[in-house]
C-alpha cells in the first residue's frame, strides 16, 4: 500500500524524494527480508533512549485478528483484513485498498527487552512500544 | 521583500502537502459507496466537504508520539491525507452519509437530482 503525496508539485521536494529513492535503490538492504517499504500495513519506526516505537497503519482491521510476536529480535505483525462484500449488481469503479492476509516483520535493535512490549490499536493504527534494557540505556558518568 | 513572500508561499505550499488515501468506490442502483483508508486520523480531525460537484476528503494524522522520539523509518511521512473527487450530476450531494471507524471512512452518496454546498455530519458507529 502506497500513500502517495498528492499536492502540490513541489519541484525541490520531488528532487529530494528522487534522490532519496535512488539512494535506497542502491543501498545494500539492511535486512535479509528485503526492502521494507511499500507493504501493508505501512510502518513507521522510531526510538527514544528508553524505548523502540513501531506504528503499523492498519485501518479497518479487527483487533482480534491481529497477531503481534517478537522472536529472536524480530517483530512480526500479522493479520487479515476482509474485503467489504460487494452488493449484488454493484460495480467496483476503484479498487485500491488492500484486502487479505498480511504479515510484516521488523528487525529490532539488540538492546530491547521483548518481555516489556505493549501494543494498542487506535484510529486504525497499531502502536507497539518495546522498552530498551536498563543496562543499555545511556548513563552519565560522574567525574570525580 | 519579494523573496520573503516567495519563501512564505513555498512554506505554505509545503505545509499543504498531503498523502492520497487509497479508496474503493462501488456503485449500485441506489448510489455510490466510497471507502477511504485514513489510519491515524481521529474522528475530530476528519473534514468532509461537498461543494457544487466536488467532494473533498481531508484528515489530519494525530499519533501519540513519546517525547523525544526520533523516527528511523517512515512510510507515512506526511501529517495529512487529502483527496478530491468530482461527483456526477445524478448524485445527491446533500444526502451524503458518513461513517468513520478505525481509520476507515465510509461514504454513501445516494442518486438524486441537484447538488448544493454543505458540510457533512460525521456519524461514528
Amino acid at each position: 500500500m502506497v500513500y502517495r503525496a498528492l499536492f502540490p508539485r513541489d519541484v525541490f521536494a520531488d528532487l529530494d524524494r528522487l534522490q532519496r529513492e535512488m539512494q535506497q535503490a542502491f543501498d545494500l538492504s539492511p535486512s535479509i527480508r528485503g526492502i521494507a517499504r511499500g507493504g501493508f500495513p505501512a510502518m513507521n519506526v522510531g526510538g527514544t533512549p528508553k524505548s523502540v516505537e513501531v506504528y503499523a497503519f492498519a485501518p479497518g482491521v479487527d483487533p482480534a485478528s491481529l497477531d503481534v510476536q517478537i522472536e529472536k529480535g524480530v517483530l512480526t505483525v500479522a493479520g487479515e483484513r476482509k474485503a467489504e462484500p460487494l452488493p449484488e449488481k454493484a460495480t467496483a469503479h476503484i479498487d485500491e485498498r488492500f484486502a487479505g492476509r498480511f504479515r510484516r516483520v521488523v528487525t529490532l535493535p539488540d538492546d530491547v527487552d521483548a518481555g516489556s512490549a505493549t501494543a494498542a490499536y487506535r484510529d486504525g493504527v497499531l502502536h507497539i512500544s518495546i522498552a530498551r534494557k536498563e543496562a543499555a540505556q545511556p548513563r552519565r558518568i560522574e567525574i570525580q | 521583500m519579494n523573496e520573503d513572500k516567495a519563501v512564505a508561499r513555498q512554506e505554505a505550499a509545503r505545509d499543504e502537502r498531503a498523502m492520497m488515501p487509497p479508496v474503493d468506490v462501488v456503485e449500485d442502483a441506489a448510489g455510490i459507496t466510497l471507502y477511504a483508508d485514513m489510519p491515524g486520523v481521529p474522528k475530530d480531525r476528519l473534514a468532509l466537504q461537498v461543494e457544487a460537484d466536488t467532494l473533498t476528503i481531508e484528515g489530519e494524522v494525530a499519533l501519540a508520539l513519546p517525547e523525544g522520539m526520533e523516527a528511523s523509518h517512515a512510510e507515512v511521512s506526511l501529517p495529512r491525507y487529502r483527496r478530491v473527487f468530482t461527483l456526477s450530476k445524478e448524485l445527491d450531494a446533500g444526502k451524503v452519509g458518513a461513517e468513520f471507524a478505525n481509520g476507515v471512512l465510509k461514504l454513501r452518496i445516494p442518486k438524486a437530482e441537484h447538488a448544493q454546498a454543505r458540510r457533512v455530519e460525521i456519524k461514528v458507529t
